[in-house]
């Protein structure tokens, strides 16, 4: 029989070495995990302009392409300027803001940044927008690519946490993303309207409308007005930024 | 002392042996103890996940049993379903940690799955049922093999899945290179939800019991 004095150092000692093992191993491998992440983030911002870039090449093209990073705040003004590996402006380089945490505080009503990454390629400005939102699982990511006008989408490309294989996650897939190139997130007077997807299809809206549209995912309806709600809520923070910078 | 060593079991004895193989067919964790239907229905959508998850199982079960088979002199009897999910979870993280730093996209896949190996009763069960009472290298063996047992399944199921809904092999477009979609060929969406799994491991398990006649019950 093992005594009271017995299980109670036995767990002690248990618990302590475990603790140790975990700790240790969780601060050597922390270097490489968050590499790894990073290595995602820019393969998830090359691949909004239709470049594919693989582990190894990610950084090396990321720097070959996005000229610049911004970072917005609530009125349109630009805070942080990082260009050519420096931080010309501001105090926090704009590709380590966390839009999770921005966002939130956008949802709290208080003062808030957000990052553009603009990419030069064959000669056009490309803008690069960051988004994130919620589906039904878990959260969605994703970035959006506008062309010179900062109106018409040249590429988008979306992510996800945990939606449903076959239904939800299917945002994930090229067939969705590519149908918002040529949409606009403007209409003809100038207003913002985002983009929305839609059910039932975008055959179904008046026909000013189908420039803003996509066609949703069967079965998917949670996770497509996530993407709507995410869109609106990313774009709109550019809004100033766009009337005060961009020719129209 | 001389003796006991003479009587010892050859590392690969007939007994040892089995220990490895029942698992395969006959005692196998899923067909026929139907345990860790839960993780085998979730992750094989795909079979490189379900590749991953195997082999993640393999080697949490193979060395949980080894160590609680090493422990099972000084585990307090009280205590010992505590200890035993101690060295499981503290396994499970360790995995999870590593394909977090060297698989990063494979981990993304997976995401909850690999935590949800803690609650695997496959692993808990044999835990109990044999590194308890034997030997390091028999429960080597058996962690092994009980491992593998559930690997199989779950890497035929995921490979059929994979075909069937999205027409590729380990993320190779398959059907689409060899055309068959301009004959008219459609994926089956079915095959990447839940339930088809299940479908299909019941097929696995009608095809063992029409080969293995003995499994069948009677009643």
């Amino acid at each position: 029989m093992f005594s009271n004095r017995y299980i109670f150092i036995y767990s002690t000692v248990m618990v302590i070495i475990v603790a140790v093992l975990l700790s240790m191993t969780a601060v050597l491998l922390q270097p490489r995990q968050e590499k790894n992440m990073t290595i995602a983030k820019i393969q998830g911002i090359l691949s909004a302009v239709n470049i594919i870039a693989t582990a190894d090449d990610a950084e090396p093209r990321y720097q070959e392409f996005i000229t610049t990073e911004l970072a917005i705040d609530k009125e349109g003004e630009v805070v942080s300027i990082y260009r050519n590996g420096k931080l010309e402006k501001g105090e926090v380089r704009p590709f380590d803001i966390d839009l999770k945490k921005e966002l939130f505080n956008k949802k709290m009503g208080e003062s808030f940044v957000v990052p553009l990454f603009i990419a030069e390629i064959e000669g056009d400005t490309l803008y690069i927008v960051p988004l994130r939102g919620v589906g039904l699982w878990g959260p969605l990511y994703g970035n959006i690519a506008f062309g010179p006008d900062f109106n018409e989408i040249v590429g988008a490309e979306f992510s996800h946490d945990k939606e449903t294989p076959g239904l939800g996650a299917e945002i994930s897939l090229k067939a969705f993303s590519d149908q918002f190139i040529g949409k606009t997130m403007f209409d003809d007077a100038g207003n913002f309207v985002s983009i929305r997807v839609v059910k039932g299809g975008v055959s179904t809206l008046a026909p000013a409308q189908q420039d803003h549209g996509v066609d949703a995912i069967s079965g998917g309806t949670i996770t497509s007005n996530g993407v709507t709600v995410m869109l609106n809520d990313c774009l709109e923070n550019y809004i100033s930024y766009i009337k005060n910078n961009i020719d129209k | 002392m001389s003796a006991e060593v003479k009587e010892r079991d050859p590392w690969f004895s007939t007994k040892n042996r089995k220990l490895l193989s029942a698992p395969l067919n006959r005692d196998n964790p899923i067909t026929i103890q139907v345990l860790g239907i839960c993780s085998a229905l979730a992750v094989t959508a795909k079979l490189e996940p379900s590749v991953v998850m195997a082999l993640s199982v393999v080697f949490v079960l193979a060395i949980g049993n080894v160590l609680i088979s090493l422990l099972r002199k000084t585990i307090p009897p009280r205590i010992r379903i505590i200890v035993q999910l101690t060295v499981i979870a503290t396994l499970v993280i360790l995995v999870d940690q590593f394909l977090k730093a060297f698989a990063y996209d494979v981990s993304k896949q997976l995401s909850v799955f690999v935590g949800l190996i803690i609650t695997n009763c496959i692993i808990m069960g044999r835990f109990e049922a044999f590194g308890m009472a034997n030997k390091p290298w028999p429960s080597f063996l058996d962690g092994i093999g009980n491992a593998l047992g559930y690997g199989w399944i779950l890497i035929v199921v995921g490979f059929l899945r994979e075909l069937l809904g999205s027409g590729s092999i380990w993320g190779y477009p398959l059907f689409e290179k060899i055309g068959l979609y301009n004959w008219g060929y459609e994926n089956n969406g079915m095959m990447i939800l839940p339930p088809m799994a299940l479908i299909v491991v019941g097929v696995i398990i009608w095809v063992q019991r029409s080969k293995v006649r003995d499994l069948i019950e009677e009643n």
